[in-house]
């Protein structure tokens, strides 16, 4: 081999470069998902052009900033009904919502749970580090009863969500669970997730070393994707009831749900289309 | 800019050593145990992996897959002769 | 260009206001409407789910007011006209994201149905107590456009204006219904499409690698593109520079907030739009806008009859406030009358711009119903001084 030869990182190409580096901590798992999706885009073989991303706010709200997509970075909560709009305004974009557990799931929750039950076409992949990381490590809707956080100094007494759960009772027709260590499958995850019509859901359960591992005393990033590696069994099909997270418990990881339903769109479309004699459709250009 | 790689087995790394962090995810995780930290520090103070075993690497790109810092990436030497042929 | 005769409804008809602001919506070429229901805005997002269907586009009734304050700028990068539709607690629930399209520059018109408040207050009844709320409600500073309709007829003509000046300036613009005019039924003439004239999106002409989606000409105003169309845009609500992308320092944050302002404050005098009457040559002039001027006018003609020279002034933009035209009639007049359906706001904007160079009197309404003539003639005959002497103002 020649000593000069010379190849470029591929995942740049997916990145706004001229952004880069990014703010995530040392260890810190986001970035890592982002390799990742970036491999899935390209296995997906989708027109980039045509992808959108839309973050909420937090760490993993910065995502849609650093990916070179149409990217939108909404307000704290509000990634997926700004989605909706997106994606019904131009049913021919493939958009996909890029944010974290706190605002997917406690000041954005109703939201999921409706874009959900209405099957609203969207990718909804949720970086899952079970602490508000942004705003200095506070309690979420996901932190395991016990683990430490600021508000909840002496240990948390609230329940979780149980994230996949939640996602199939609301209708999500794609659920799956991953972590940062199963980069593979991951990938393999997000490009179905791409693929499939309706509302996908994939969960990352990821490290934030700076405020979660710290404080619970679990050591480094990496010390805790080594404890996903070690407690992690892969079970495709789980029953969603059964795959709860406790802290530093077993995990259950695995694509859980994959099933058919119409989706908004095509459920408005084809009621339209059988009761209204002229239905003029959803007024896009390229429909 | 990428290190110029180095070579002996049937992949290499390229690792860009000033964006590295030193969060050892690429040497905890590589599945043929290839890297290991730097004795060098980087300008921000980081350590960073190196090729230590470089016949032992396969270029599989797990360490480009778990970098969160988009500071290392594998890949295997006969795609890395293809890419300086385009 | 000309209206799309699709969605223009031409012809005369007999339907309430909250039937013409749909009209007016569907004629100035909105797509797209999310919404979610409340007393008493919910006909227009009725009549709108019923029409779109047959003139292509979508109506989505979303979980509540945040997520359809949010879902209507998502349509905008998309490429859509769009517009939501709210009352008072509604409102509230979306200042979040009027900070949001002020700040990101998106076109959208918000129309608020007012009824009585705060909280749940007099869902059924009318007021006018949110017009400094939609100035003023979303943190930061920013500037809006709002304009208020007194009649079926004007809920569709102004609504038309409405959608082009949010075009024209790209910031979000409110249309301040109120009950009463939002139920009235009247008759309301709309024209063919082609007497319609529709201000186009400032689409950008520049091609990707080119464009930056904040970089803003003389006008002020940055021209856009929407996504899919191969920018790849970045739009965030942190403060952003040309890009668009986040530069969180002082400098970005002055040099953005500055022509966010500008790009309205520095053009005012193109956002003046006010009815006169009679106002040359009057000693006392009646400052109104909404229901209000229409009961203002009964006593304004009641007054005129008792040979006091009294004028009307209506604002049909409100915001901006006229504030060049109130300052320089102060110089002239007596005093401003101001009856309004709340305990006194616009009033503070004619009392900023008179300056006590002439008398300003408050009429203030709490709501529920609209003022008694006779309470405005009798204000309007004391400031003349034709009347028992003006008092101070109980209530502030």
């Amino acid at each position: 081999m020649n000593e000069t030869m010379k190849a470029e990182n591929p995942v740049l190409p997916y990145l706004r470069q001229d952004r880069l580096p990014h703010i995530w901590c040392p260890g810190c798992g986001i970035g890592s998902t982002v390799n990742c999706f970036a491999r899935a885009l390209t296995e997906s073989k989708l027109d980039l052009d045509k992808v959108a991303i839309v973050s909420g706010i937090g760490c993993t709200g910065r995502v849609a900033g650093y990916m070179n997509l149409d990217s939108f970075h909404t307000t704290h909560g509000r990634a997926i009904p700004f989605a909706t709009g997106l994606k019904l305004g131009n049913p021919s974009l493939k958009v996909v919502v890029y944010s974290g557990d706190g605002d997917l799931f406690a000041i954005g929750g109703n939201h999921f749970v409706h874009a959900a039950r209405r099957n609203m076409d969207l990718t909804v992949i949720c970086i899952n580090n079970g602490t508000y990381g942004m705003t200095g490590g506070q309690v979420a809707p996901t932190t395991p009863l016990g683990a430490t956080q600021t508000t909840m100094p002496y240990g948390n007494f609230e329940p979780s969500f149980n994230l996949p759960f939640l996602a199939e009772a609301c209708g999500a027709v794609y659920v799956s669970r991953w972590t940062v260590f199963h980069v593979r499958q991951l990938i393999r995850s997000m490009r179905e997730g791409l693929a499939k019509r309706g509302f996908s859901f994939i969960e990352i359960l990821a490290p934030c070393p700076t405020l979660y591992s710290r404080r619970n005393k679990l050591g480094d990033g990496v010390d805790q994707v080594k404890y996903y590696k070690e407690r992690s069994t892969i079970k495709d099909g789980a029953d969603t009831r059964e795959v709860g997270l406790t802290f530093q418990g077993d995990i259950v990881v695995g694509k859980f749900v994959d099933r058919e339903r119409p989706t908004w769109l095509d459920a408005m479309t084809r009621h339209y289309t059988s009761v209204i004699n002229d239905y003029q459709g959803v007024g896009h250009a390229e429909d | 800019m990428s290190e110029t790689p180095q070579a002996k087995g049937k992949g290499t790394v390229f690792v860009r050593i000033e964006v590295c962090k030193g969060c050892s995810y690429c040497i905890d995780f590589c599945p043929t145990k290839c890297l290991a930290f730097s004795k060098e520090f980087n300008a921000k103070g980081y350590h960073y992996p190196v090729l230590t075993k470089p016949e032992a690497c396969v270029g599989c790109d797990m360490c480009g897959l778990y970098c969160p810092d988009f500071a290392i990436f594998g890949i295997r030497l006969k795609d890395l002769e293809k890419a300086q042929q385009k | 260009m000309k209206a799309d005769p699709k969605g223009v409804l031409t012809g005369i008809h007999f339907i309430d206001g909250d039937h013409a602001a749909c009209e007016g919506a569907l004629a100035a070429g909105c797509r797209f409407i999310a919404g979610y229901p409340i007393t008493p805005s919910t006909e227009v997002v009725e009549r709108f789910a019923q029409r779109i269907p047959h003139i292509g586009g979508i109506f989505i009734q979303m979980e509540d007011e945040i997520a359809s304050s949010i879902a209507i700028q998502g349509a905008m990068w998309a490429g859509k006209k769009v517009m939501t539709v709210t009352s008072g607690p509604g409102l509230s629930l979306m200042m979040e994201h009027i900070g949001l399209a002020a700040f990101t520059e998106v076109p959208c018109v918000f129309v608020d149905v007012q009824r009585g408040g705060p909280s749940t207050g007099l869902p059924t009844l009318p007021a006018q107590a949110d017009m400094m709320q939609v100035k003023w409600g979303s943190h930061g500073d920013y500037e809006i456009i709002a304009l208020s309709p007194n009649s079926p007829q004007e809920s569709f003509d102004l609504m038309i204006k409405a959608f082009n000046l949010s075009e024209t300036f790209r910031v979000p613009v409110f249309f301040m219904m109120d009950e009463v005019v939002g139920h009235m039924v009247e008759r309301v003439a709309i024209p063919e499409a082609s007497k319609i004239e529709i201000t186009e999106r400032r689409w950008s002409k520049k091609k990707p690698g080119e464009y930056k989606p904040y970089e803003a000409g003389p006008d002020m105003v940055p021209d856009l593109v929407k996504a899919g169309d191969g920018h790849r845009i970045h739009i965030t609500g942190l403060t952003h520079d040309e890009r668009g992308y986040p530069a969180l320092n002082a400098a970005a944050q002055k040099k953005l907030v500055e022509r966010l302002l500008n790009k309205i404050r520095l053009r005012k005098d193109e956002l003046v739009d006010v009815r006169q009457d009679g106002v040359e040559g009057a000693e006392v002039v009646v400052v109104s806008f909404g229901i209000t001027s229409r009961v203002a006018q009964a006593a304004v003609e009641e007054a005129r009859r008792k040979g006091v020279k009294v004028g009307h002034l209506r604002l049909v933009i409100c915001w901006p406030f006229p504030a060049a035209l109130i300052a320089e009639l102060s110089e002239r007049v007596k005093a401003f009358v101001v009856p309004e359906l709340n305990m006194g706001q616009m009033v503070l904007e004619v009392e900023r711009a008179v300056l006590g160079r002439a008398a300003v009197v408050s009429i203030p309404h709490p709501g529920g119903t609209v003022h008694e003539p006779q309470v405005i003639l009798d204000k309007i005959l004391a400031a003349s001084g034709k009347g028992a002497p003006a008092p101070q103002r109980a209530v502030r």
